[in-house]
């Protein structure tokens, strides 16, 4: 018995041990560039003999020709992220209350049409997004982006959020009629308190995805002043002989803020995304 | 973990009553006012007074409606338009560099998801395992899920260079033999692609199938313990026939996702070497960048028969 115990633990470390590796090995990477000195970074070591914090200095000092505007980038990342999070809330929240709750006419048609553009992938869309934001005037304008993050994230949130209000009980509404209530007073104070954790839930998932997307970046913004930290990393590339090692600590930075986020609401995204999920 | 802790992006029991609840109805409505109308036009019976509970979903449903109309309607029509003409297609068709991304994202798909999925699968089995341990190495397995992928992608980038990164200077150590020169030669450069995108999504379709595998009634285990049942007995009779269902959904859910997949493949290997490890979502980039937007858009359309099917499968599992 106890022997069998020993190889069941052993089988179970023997999956549990090569999959913490190549889980942290490209994190860990990361962190390795940022702490070691320009010389032994490239040198192949797992630890640097001096281990230093130089490079976070050059990096919040702005002291190199790729970082001169780190801070303003860092900025720009964290404005598009939260005006994502909070429009597609608000298109979202009042989407899926117009479909789920007053049970609006053509609001299925609608929902569907979402799902549908849920479903294409979103790299299809940014050559006809490019083009279209040249044709309204918006390259280079930080709205290019913003609108285009609101319009991908959407989809997934109306139909989450249309999920978790399908499951509020109707008689809610005909008790809030009965003592007359206007739909928006239902709006108000009934459907946004019952909806709170859903509605954390999606207004992470859309700063997440607006914070951490490359290729509509990219795309619809070049100027050096507007672009976000994911880009100005893209740029990093442009030239053989980048800076590396600061190249991964500015990638440590910019990692830093989502990773901390996804764990702080984990709960929320994983209990709010749900849905009732896998009944299959 | 509990079942209904997982992230997930579908449900179909919910989806299935409140879809068919809202269908009736407005189908009863769409009858009675006016046959033949598109109902999501407000203009047919406005003659009517609504009533404020319609007028008000009508004005909270409008600025979705709108966002939809402006970004979505007219971008993919102007698209279409941009690649009506025949000639691009021709075109398209006699450029090499097509021919090899259509083949790339075939085995980016065909190959990389499989075994993702398969992968997947026996995670989920090693994680439902009861171990303080494994709990905290679930917390950790999560971050390649939860960090953006562009910093990581260039660690691995930078891993895997010949001369200065870290996974040929481990060879050297360990055979005294040069590693290969990965990113350079195209076979390789494309698996990869293929493993960079495996380590980002694995954690999420672990996670999924995770729950469920625990929505599989315990009782059922151990009267197969009972009855003397082979672990690979109890996959087989009881867990696979229980998973079956997710396990395809899952499968070709991320077989769309990964269709646009375009950070993994252009973050590491920019297309090259010499435009060989192209996927269809990095090819319209391409064109774009070299000022050939009809080919852009042409390639997208050529990537339809392989979207449309998948996402017409997906449409239907959800509104069931």
């Amino acid at each position: 018995m106890k022997l069998r115990d020993v190889t069941a633990e052993a089988k179970l470390l023997l999956v549990g041990i090569p999959l913490l590796i190549w889980t942290l090995l490209p994190v860990y990477h990361m962190f390795l560039f940022s702490i070691s000195p320009k010389e032994s970074a490239f040198g192949g070591k797992l630890w640097p003999d001096h281990p230093t914090l130089h490079n976070f200095e050059v990096v919040f000092g702005e002291k190199h020709y790729y970082l001169s505007h780190f801070w303003l980038q860092l900025w720009n990342s964290l404005l598009i992220a939260v005006s994502v999070g909070i429009l597609t809330l608000l298109v979202a929240t009042f989407a899926a209350f117009a479909i789920s709750r007053l049970k609006v006419r053509g609001g299925r048609t609608m929902m569907n049409l979402a799902l549908f553009t849920y479903f294409i992938p979103a790299a299809f869309l940014a050559v006809p997004m490019y083009k279209t934001m040249g044709n309204y005037g918006l390259l280079n304008n930080q709205w290019a982006l913003i609108l285009a993050m609101v319009t991908i994230a959407s989809p997934y949130s109306i139909w989450v959020l249309k999920q978790a209000s399908d499951k509020l009980p109707y008689e809610l509404d005909e008790a809030a009629k009965m003592d007359g209530a206007s739909p928006l007073q239902l709006f108000r104070l009934v459907y946004l308190p019952l909806m709170m954790p859903s509605l954390v839930a999606i207004g992470t998932y859309s700063l997440l995805l607006a914070w951490n997307e490359y290729l509509y970046a990219f795309l619809l913004l070049s100027n050096d002043r507007q672009i976000t930290l994911g880009v100005a990393l893209g740029n990093f590339l442009a030239a053989d002989d980048s800076p590396w090692e600061l190249l991964m600590t500015v990638g440590l930075i910019y990692a830093l803020p989502p990773a901390a986020i996804y764990y702080t609401f984990k709960r929320y995204m994983v209990g709010g995304l749900t849905a009732g999920a896998v009944k299959s | 973990m509990d079942p209904s802790l997982t992230a997930d992006t579908w449900s179909e029991s919910r989806a299935g009553s409140g879809l068919r609840q809202s269908q009736s109805g407005e189908r009863e409505m769409a009858t009675l006012v006016m046959p033949g109308t598109d109902p999501a036009l407000p203009v047919g019976p406005a003659k009517k007074r609504l009533s404020p509970w319609q007028t008000w979903g009508l004005i909270m449903l409008a600025p979705y409606a709108l966002v939809f109309l402006v970004f979505v309607i007219y971008p993919v029509g102007y698209g279409l338009w941009l690649a009506r003409h025949p000639a691009s297609y021709v075109k398209l068709i006699d450029d090499p560099i097509f021919a090899r991304s259509v083949v790339n994202t075939l085995v980016f798909l065909i190959v990389g998801i499989n075994f993702k999925m398969i992968v997947a699968l026996f995670l989920s089995g090693f994680f439902v395992q009861p171990r303080t341990w494994i709990k905290w190495l679930s917390l950790v397995f999560i971050l390649p899920w939860a960090v953006p992928s562009i910093p990581t992608i260039l660690s691995i980038r930078f891993m895997l260079n010949p001369e200065w990164g870290i996974i040929n200077h481990l060879i050297f150590e360990f055979t005294g033999a040069d590693g290969p020169n990965w990113l350079n030669d195209p076979t390789i450069a494309l698996g990869m692609a293929i493993l960079v995108h495996i380590w980002k999504t694995l954690p999420f379709w672990t996670l999924i199938l995770i729950a469920g595998r625990l929505a599989i009634p315990k009782e059922m285990y151990e009267a197969a313990a009972v009855d003397g049942a082979t672990n690979w007995q109890k996959f087989k009779f009881i867990t696979w026939p229980s998973m079956r269902t997710l396990y395809l959904t899952c499968t070709i859910l991320s077989m769309i996702w990964t269709l646009g997949d375009f950070n993994s493949v252009y973050l590491l290997t920019g297309g090259g070497p010499a435009d060989l490890t192209h996927v269809l979502a990095t090819l319209g980039i391409r064109y774009l960048r070299l000022d050939q937007v009809d080919l852009s858009m042409a390639s997208i359309v050529c990537a339809m028969p392989l979207v449309l099917p998948l996402v017409y499968f997906m449409m239907k599992r959800l509104s069931k």
